[in-house]
């Protein structure tokens, strides 16, 4: 992996996509032989490309080039004349509402109203390089960041009016978007002080309000451009219209890891019809969708399939790792063979997928040798340098622009339908819009990693959790460790060959490692007939995990009532992000039909000073919801190279009547720096649930999904 | 797959027992004859037969439209869907393709006061039926009230799901003004939000069956 990546983040090793090849090897060799292939008449173009323009592929998609943070004000802020303040940042907005948080950052520190404020985001041409929107950094990271700017300026607009008024710099006061000189009450506005000029300074080191003393921040600020969305003004990705726009589509494989054995397009011709083939990618473009969709469907297309493992091999298969685990060292082989109790467990975890509600899509346009796409990603920066490898272009001559996007959870950290929008843009010199099908996201996204986790674990006759060994298989290492103070431990992450393509997900493996070890955690309570959260308490030295723990126990009314017949209590807490996270649940099993229904939810969450509260909640609320379906009943179904439920019909996501009621109690650190709230918040409520589902009917639940088909009691 | 083939499948698949244990329908379909013509994919077949292909020009015609209170015509292939001809050809971007099957209800508009999933309903269907979609909701500056309450209880995250979500509810509230919260959700099943705003909705429908404007934001 890269060097700036590495720097700019924390980077966990379950991100496969980031470091997997480019989608595609493009020839591109229309650019010389084009004429060639314009043989068919009828307005059509069959665009081939031929081996011998071959020209030899950077390796490494999507990860070349980069960039360092510029440390000049302007280029993280500008104030124009009229007073309008515009920000600038790499990230994306994807739904976890950091339009509106950072804008808050700015309105802070700036002393500006909020309604003066637009954020432009993720354009590669107009904002800062950013590595991505992903990890929970937009709070830890582009908030201070903003923040500096923003405060930088203030101190700027300072001295500018202190020079032109010519008084005391302490006499002045910046609010409300100017300076105001207190004794006289003369003042300038920003637009006056600034008359639009780019500020050049550096960012430097201007105090920053304490988080105790937040005028704007710190408060709920409803979703800055809610309008625009509850109008249906907002235009995604797939709104967008250029004149003389195509419409494209991709032909897909007949499963992964197929090779185009032979293409016949000529049932396809019609006017306006450009089909394109270069090496394995093939696709159509048309002047309507329709148009396109038949153009595909009457495309011939074979494709060489090899045998590939399917779902139900898949746990054995990932246990096939190259680099097991080792015995363990002498210390914990020794503490687990005297412990009073030892436990030993497998849980396993599907695949899932993101499903945002925005299929990828893309608008790509080649004009004056530059091409622009407009993309729904979570890293504008990371797909230009995708297009630039696939196009043997340099970044300069790229544009990628995200336009606030209909969700990603860790989904959309890849370009690939840029590169397919931009090379059929190519081939049909025109502009093209690619909107993949909702069956297109489903197979040909990346899914979060399906895992197989062994945890060996020892404890004392009082209830002290000795010895602890613990083994992921695939999944990945976020969230491994444990937060409880154990004398010897292991936790290992182990990568395997996983059949199909993986990556990021909100919150990574640490919902995977939350859940075997929360389980595991309940099991050994069990096994000495201890209250759950008593045990957790008692092996915890983490003062900020008791607390989300206590806050939720209190708020359900942990231990102070008995749950009714054929419904559970449960408990599970745990860490990420620099997050806390803990859920009291309680479910209610039909005995008779096997369907399992959440009840009720406690949430208790702490991400230090609270920056946006109810945007906060409605994060913590969501996080909730989208668990329960990889908690109960989402997986991903395959054989042999092909998703076998790949429509909404197939593959079951949590709806309205899934909902249980929700209680979220927000721990306001105001002491500590804020942390990001998109990821954590998931990551204890499958454990929760089979915990609760245990104590309704003392089946131990030890896969996600837990009940796919309902619970067999 | 083309669009009767869609409806035919969704019909077959989505009855009482469909969608994984999921109860009931998610969609109501169209109450007009659905397959005017020859499904598409025997017509289709018949032409790769005779190795001809001027389906492009096949089934072009005026379509006439009431859209938002306003007469449309455009020439059209009657069978698309309406969810395409309003993207597509009206520009009326507010409602969303989500899955193609009416399974999402991002789609969702307004037939005759009813909310359907225009991915679903072949435009020459709703000829001479009022069409209303979410860009026709605001009147004269003013918001629709479950359009303020969604604002009010920010019952969004993303957004992508939200023109169909509001579609739905403002069809609920016009057949049903006071739902129960048993009521919102069953009317609100089939609409699908990623991001899990559900109890928001909820909350926002039902503030804007009461008239309620102090009802504070959040979950229940």
């Amino acid at each position: 992996m890269n060097e700036w990546l590495k720097n700019d983040v924390e980077f966990e090793p379950e991100r496969y996509e980031l470091t997997a090849g480019p989608a595609y090897q493009f020839e591109l060799g229309e650019m010389q032989r084009r004429d060639f292939f314009k043989v068919l008449g009828a307005g059509v173009v069959i665009v081939l490309t031929l081996k011998d323009t071959l020209a030899q592929q950077e390796s490494g998609g999507g990860r070349r080039g980069g960039g360092s943070r510029p440390v000049e004000i302007g280029a993280w802020l500008h104030i124009a004349e009229s007073g309008a303040v515009t920000a600038y940042t790499g990230k994306a907005e994807v739904g976890q509402n950091i339009r509106t948080s950072l804008t808050q950052a700015v309105a802070e520190e700036l002393r500006a109203p909020v309604s003066a404020i637009k954020i432009v985001m993720g354009d590669t041409d107009l904002t800062p390089f950013d590595a991505g929107t992903f990890g929970s950094r937009t709070t830890p990271d582009m908030f201070p960041q903003l923040r500096k700017a923003a405060a930088a300026a203030r101190e700027i607009m300072l001295d500018l009016a202190a020079e032109q008024l010519k008084v005391e710099r302490g006499s002045l006061l910046a609010t409300n978007g100017k300076i105001t000189h207190q004794p006289t009450k003369q003042s300038l506005s920003y637009g006056q002080l600034s008359k639009g000029q780019k500020i050049m300074k550096a960012i430097g080191a201007a105090p920053l309000s304490p988080s105790g003393e937040w005028k704007v921040a710190g408060k709920t600020l409803r979703k800055i451009n809610g309008r625009d969305i509850v109008t249906g003004k907002h235009q995604y990705t797939p709104d967008i219209k250029l004149p003389g726009m195509l419409h494209g589509r991709v032909l897909r494989p007949s499963a992964f890891g197929a090779t185009l054995a032979s293409i016949d397009a000529r049932l396809a011709v019609a006017p306006g019809v450009t089909v394109v083939r270069d090496g394995d990618f093939a696709g159509v473009t048309a002047p309507s969708q329709e148009a396109a969709a038949r153009a595909v469907e009457a495309i011939r297309i074979e494709w060489k399939t090899t045998p590939q493992v399917s779902a139900k091999e898949l746990f054995a298969h990932l246990k096939k790792t190259p680099n097991p685990p080792a015995n363990a060292p002498a210390a914990l082989a020794e503490s687990l063979a005297v412990a009073h109790q030892k436990l030993e467990r497998t849980y396993t975890i599907a695949y899932i997928a993101h499903a945002p509600l925005e299929p990828r899509a893309a608008v790509a346009e080649w004009k004056d040798g530059k091409l622009t796409v407009w993309t729904g990603t979570q890293r504008p920066f990371g797909v230009r340098g995708e297009l630039a490898n696939a196009f043997r272009i340099p970044e300069t001559s790229v544009r990628v622009i995200v336009p606030d996007t209909g969700s990603g959870y860790g989904g959309k950290h890849t370009g690939e339908m840029a590169v397919e929008a931009a090379r059929l843009a190519k081939a049909a010199g025109k502009p093209v819009k690619l909107v993949w099908t909702r069956e297109e996201e489903f197979i040909w996204a990346y899914f979060r990693p399906a895992g197989v986790i062994d945890v060996t674990s020892g404890v004392s006759k009082d209830g002290v959790i000795t010895a602890w060994d613990f083994h992921n298989y695939n999944s990945g290492n976020a969230g491994l460790r444990p937060v409880y103070a154990i004398q010897h431990q292991r936790n290992e992450f182990h990568r395997s060959d996983s059949p199909l393509r993986q990556g990021s997900y909100r919150a990574l493996a640490s919902t995977a490692n939350h859940f075997a070890r929360e389980v595991h955690i309940d099991e050994l309570a069990e096994s000495l007939k201890m209250d759950p959260l008593e045990f957790r308490l008692k092996n915890l030295k983490d003062e900020r995990l008791r607390a989300v723990l206590e806050a939720a126990a209190k708020t359900f009314g942990w231990g102070k009532s008995k749950p009714a017949a054929n419904h559970g209590f449960g408990i599970a807490g745990g860490f990420e992000k620099a997050g806390y996270v803990a859920n009291c649940v309680e479910v209610a099993v039909d005995r008779a039909s096997g369907k399992v229904r959440l009840v009720r939810v406690v949430t208790a969450f702490e991400c230090g000073a609270i920056v946006n509260p109810d945007g906060l909640k409605n994060q913590v609320e969501g996080s909730v919801i989208q668990g329960i379906g990889g908690a109960l009943f989402e997986a991903i179904d395959f054989a042999d190279g092909k998703i076998l439920n790949p429509r909404f019909s197939r593959y079951r996501v949590p709806r309205f009547s899934d909902t249980p009621k929700l209680e979220t109690v927000l721990l306001d650190r105001k002491d500590l720096p804020s942390a990001g709230a998109g990821e954590c918040p998931i990551v204890g409520l499958a454990p929760a649930v089979s915990n609760a589902i245990f104590n309704a009917t003392n089946i131990r639940l030890r896969s996600l999904p837990m009940v796919p088909g309902g619970l067999k009691v | 797959m083309a669009l009767s083939s869609r409806i035919e499948r969704a019909k077959r698949e989505h009855g009482k027992d469909g969608n994984n244990g999921t109860d009931g329908k998610f969609f109501d379909l169209p109450s007009v004859p659905l397959f005017p013509f020859v499904p598409y994919s025997l017509f289709f077949a018949f032409q790769i037969e005779k190795a001809e292909s001027n389906w492009e020009r096949r089934a072009m015609r005026i379509v006439e439209l009431q859209i938002n209170g306003t007469k449309r015509r455009v020439e059209i292939d009657g069978e698309r869907a309406l969810l395409s001809v309003l993207r597509d050809e009206f520009d009326l971007t507010g409602a969303k393709y989500g899955c193609g099957e009416g399974q999402c209800g991002a789609c969702t508009v307004l037939i005759d006061g009813r909310a359907v999933r225009s991915c679903l309903t072949q435009v020459a269907s709703v000829e001479g039926k009022q069409i209303i979609t979410i860009e026709g909701l605001e009147q004269k500056g003013r918001l629709h009230p479950l359009q303020e309450a969604f604002l009010a209880v920010d019952a969004m995250q993303c957004g992508y799901c939200t023109a169909g979500m509001i579609m739905s509810g403002v069809g609920l509230l016009k057949k049903n003004p006071n739902p129960t919260e048993p009521e919102i959700l069953r009317a609100m099943e089939g609409n699908i939000c990623r991001c899990g705003t559900y109890p928001r909705i909820v909350a926002a429908i039902q503030q804007a069956a009461n008239g309620d404007k102090t009802a504070k934001g959040g979950a229940r």
